[in-house]
């Protein structure tokens, strides 16, 4: 689905940053603030625009005081109410927040001093605009709705759509837009719905829901129990403590008696009662007796109720009772909110962030509620057509809506507003607006239902055309359309109204024939639509010059636009080039395009933009190459010349090469600024490398085997040279001490010293250093006590030796 | 001339006989000494013909030697009755230093190995 969230166009601090903030939102881009730009995207209650206005301020505000984060905005019931939750922060501020078109406004707020508290934005409701706002586009309910519904409304394999509200919902739907709701799946629906209604856990809610799909689709209801429903759903009634307990079992009986049963409801008196006594003054309904806060939603639940209890009990409900509701309906839709064009809807302030239903759920309920309570109220209920004209306006202008949900409420309401017994709106919509002049096309009119269906006859006349600053065009009066009844179209011919191409507000009016008809059918004021005339507009007296900067020669060349003739000149830098050409509509007039740009570029793909000025009839751009060398970076050679002139009115714009210019320019000197880096081919930037295979170091080269074992052997020809020189010299074991506990510590001694060898040998093999360090000091311990008794042994048989 | 020959064979002659009174204890350490230092010179020799790869392992061979042979020498000049210096220095004393330090040496060399 197309999004439908307006962004901000802009955001401008007027005055101090703290202050006051202007906001223009325009998502379309087409100049007019639309009635889908208010919507709400990710049905979080607010509109999404807001969301951008909340981005700004908590950035400007971080900017100012830190500290503040997501979690720092919330939103209040209200959409338009949100709340700062920050430490002690003192700054004061007016916001305006305006949308092209409308106008919000804020009153000014200031921040309580030394408490933390939750700080309130309020946003006053938009005033009726002084502006008149383009009408949004409407268009009836058509085919594109059906089969958006067969892509929304996916049933799972068991033909269910979820849960069993989902699933009502998806059927309703399919049975109000014709869907084929035959088939194997749906057999399936049957039974499981047939299951709920005999199962003795389900709730109300869920009854309501499986008599209603029980309905829909039409399921054998020979082996449903209705005897013991109907028990249950009337026990229900009696013990209700809520509304939507009522809503639902009173719902439940409704769609019972509907599919032919008998069903009595006793004391319908005090039923009416008791969902009366949950109103409030202003129109509203409580969920029941103990809560506080009131809602708009509950109020169309109440209503819709309310027209059960009166439905289910015939003639018995005292009709000053029913006056009394009339009552309470008419202030109820005072407070029926607006937007510029006339659309209508409702929306809830002052609720909790969890009950909030957005404004297309509670307009949902309330039509639901008052198209049935109307049904059943034998009095016309005061409301102006021109109100349930407003409210089809907002179900109509939603176009085709995202979620399943949404879809349910916009078809529901729709469907309720086509045969209402208030008056049934009737829609103005163009199948075409944009008309060629060139073409002749009609200006065609359509009035239709909500739903496309046939609409009594009628007339429609176009009562003023007006340009897109509101002037009139004062050429055209005033014309009645003619109708041709095959097609069910009202057509005019644009020829002989001499109307120029352009953006135009159309107004128009539509009037029933019959004179009662408009008691019945609702059809509005002045219906305003924009529309688009375009034609064809002529490029004339287009030429092309080279002068020289005193403006003495000229040598000028023609060009012709609808030819791909391309003309080449040269110039250097002390001449002037001009283009010049004239633009006029199909009825003569001077054209002013929305775009007319010249671009020049050279070889090395460096572009430089120029726009034409306009004077009187003609548009003039005037190249002085002396002012323009430095903004050429000083390169010379061979520039493209091409022009574009377009417009949405203009049903040739073009882009053509022109030709090419030859620049001499002179040489660029030191500081010259480079001309900018073109873009390069992202694939040889940002693509993938060439690949680098790494080359390993080449191993050393070793010797040969045998010459390292040889020489190994060699190393150890030294030890056996001093083992036969100790031999030789007559070394002996004599002072190796006799006794046994020196002899025992001798012993020990070398083999200690053998044993931290052993170690070393270890060490070098296999163990790593810190399993060495932990044994040597073991070792190492334990050799130097046993030495130091060996040795002093020794020095002490030494010195008795010496002394005896 | 039979003459040079001669006093050289003379000066050997005399010289071997001054050795030959030296007491057996320091003839045992400069055998070590003259073992320790062949075995150095064999390495190098290696090192010469094959080149010197592993430097770590071509050092720590030599240097051990050249290590053990210093410490030695250290030995034998305190072990020497002769040496007025180290007159109050037990031998057993200067021979637990000689194993102490000879210890510490090796494993500084087998760590260095490699």
């Amino acid at each position: 689905m197309q999004a439908r969230c307006a962004r901000l166009k802009t955001i401008r601090l007027l005055g101090d940053p703290v202050d006051d903030y202007e906001f223009e939102a325009d998502a379309d881009q087409d100049d007019s603030s639309d009635v889908e730009e208010f919507y709400d995207d990710d049905e979080d209650g607010i509109p999404c625009f807001y969301d951008d206005v909340v981005e700004h301020i908590l950035a400007v505000y971080n900017e100012y005081f830190g500290g503040m984060d997501d979690d720092d905005i919330r939103s209040g019931g209200d959409p338009k109410e949100f709340s700062l939750i920050s430490g002690e922060r003192r700054f004061k501020s007016t916001l305006h927040f305006q949308i092209k078109g409308s106008i919000w406004s804020s009153e000014p707020w200031t921040i309580p001093m030394a408490k933390p508290l939750v700080l309130h934005l309020l946003l006053l409701l938009i005033c009726g605009s002084a502006l008149l706002s383009s009408g949004s586009v409407i268009h009836p309910i058509s085919d594109a709705h059906r089969s958006a519904a067969t892509e929304l409304f996916v049933p799972a394999a068991d033909g269910s759509f979820g849960s069993l509200e989902e699933t009502f919902e998806a059927l309703r739907a399919f049975q109000i837009l014709g869907v084929d709701r035959t088939g194997a799946k749906f057999e399936g629906t049957c039974k499981t719905v047939s299951e709920k209604l005999s199962s003795p856990t389900s709730t109300t809610k869920d009854l309501y829901h499986a008599l209603k799909i029980t309905g829909i689709l039409g399921c054998r209801t020979e082996s449903i129990e209705f005897d013991g429903i109907t028990s249950r759903l009337q026990a229900a009634v009696k013990d209700a403590s809520s509304l939507l307990e009522l809503y639902y079992s009173l719902g439940g009986l409704l769609s019972v008696k509907e599919q032919g049963k008998d069903v009595i409801l006793s004391d319908a008196d005090g039923t009416f009662q008791a969902i009366k006594a949950l109103s409030q003054s202003d129109g509203r309904w409580r969920y029941d007796k103990d809560s506080t806060g009131s809602s708009t939603f509950a109020a169309g639940i109440a209503l819709e109720a309310l027209a059960s209890v009166v439905s289910l009990a015939g003639s018995d409900i005292d009709q000053s009772k029913i006056a009394v509701v009339r009552k309470d309906i008419t202030k109820l839709f005072d407070r029926i909110k607006r937007y510029g064009d006339g659309t209508l809807y409702f929306d809830e302030k002052n609720v909790d962030p969890d009950q909030y239903k957005g404004p297309l759920a509670t307009s949902a309920s309330i039509t639901s509620g008052v198209t049935a309570f109307a049904a059943v109220s034998s009095e016309k209920l005061n409301i102006g057509g021109e109100k349930i004209l407003g409210l089809a306006k907002f179900f109509l202008s939603i176009g085709i809506p995202g979620t399943a949900k949404d879809f349910f409420y916009q078809i529901n309401s729709l469907a309720s507003l086509e045969n209402n017994r208030i008056s049934i709106p009737l829609v103005l919509s163009l199948p075409a607006t944009v008309l060629s002049l060139t073409s002749k096309d009609q200006l065609k009119v359509e009035v239709t239902t909500v739903f496309g269906s046939r609409a009594p006859p009628l007339a429609v006349s176009l009562l003023k055309v007006l340009t897109p600053d509101s002037k009139e065009v004062t050429s055209f009066e005033k014309k009645e359309l003619e109708y041709d009844p095959e097609n069910r179209i009202h057509f005019l011919d644009l020829s002989p109204l001499k109307i120029d191409v352009g953006k135009y507000s159309l107004i128009f009016k539509v009037s029933v024939n019959d004179p009662e008809g408009s008691d019945i059918y609702a059809t509005g004021d002045q219906i305003i639509v924009t529309a688009f005339f375009t034609g064809f507009i002529k490029v004339d007296k287009a030429e092309i010059a080279v002068s020289d900067s005193d403006a003495t020669s000229e040598s000028v060349q023609k060009l012709d636009l609808s030819k791909d003739s391309l003309i080449s000149l040269s110039a250097n830098h002390l001449q002037k080039m001009r283009l010049s050409l004239q633009l006029t509509t199909p009825l003569g007039h001077s054209f002013k395009p929305h775009q007319m740009v010249v671009k020049l570029r050279h070889e090395s793909k460096v572009e430089h933009l120029f726009v034409p000025e306009t004077s009187s009839r003609q548009y003039k751009l005037v190249l002085n190459f002396l002012g323009l060398v430095e903004k050429f970076y000083y390169l010379s050679g061979r520039y493209e010349i091409e022009l574009a002139v377009g417009d949405a009115v203009m049903e040739n714009s073009f882009l053509r090469s022109i030709g090419s210019i030859e620049l001499d320019l002179p040489e660029a000197p030191e500081k010259a600024a480079k001309p900018p880096a073109q873009p390069v081919d992202p694939l040889s930037r940002f693509g993938p490398k060439e690949e680098i295979s790494h080359i390993f170091r080449a191993p050393e080269k070793r010797p040969p085997q045998e010459l390292s074992l040889g020489f190994m052997g060699l190393t150890l020809l030294p030890l056996l040279a001093f083992l036969i020189g100790l031999l030789r010299i007559g070394v002996n074991f004599k002072g190796f001490p006799t006794s046994a506990v020196p002899a025992m510590f001798a012993t020990l001694f070398h083999g200690g010293i053998g044993a931290v060898l052993l170690l070393y040998v270890l060490f070098w093999l296999k163990l790593d250093l810190f399993t060495t360090l932990k044994a040597l000091g073991f070792l190492g311990v334990f050799l130097l006590f046993v030495g130091h008794r060996t040795l002093s042994y020794l020095a002490s048989t030494s010195v008795k030796q010496k002394t005896a | 001339m039979a003459k040079p020959t001669n006093d050289a064979q003379l000066l050997i002659q005399s010289l071997r006989k001054a050795y030959a009174a030296t007491p057996t204890n320091l003839k045992i350490i400069d055998l070590y000494v003259v073992y320790a230092v062949a075995t150095a010179l064999i390495q190098v020799g290696y090192m010469a013909i094959v080149g010197s790869f592993p430097f770590n392992s071509f050092l720590s061979g030599v240097l051990s030697c050249v290590g053990t042979a210093v410490l030695a020498v250290c030995l034998r000049i305190q072990v020497n009755k002769d040496n007025k210096e180290f007159k109050d220095l037990p031998p057993e004393r200067a021979f637990a230093d000689f194993i102490l330090c000879n210890l510490v040496l090796h494993l500084v060399i087998m760590n260095f190995l490699g």
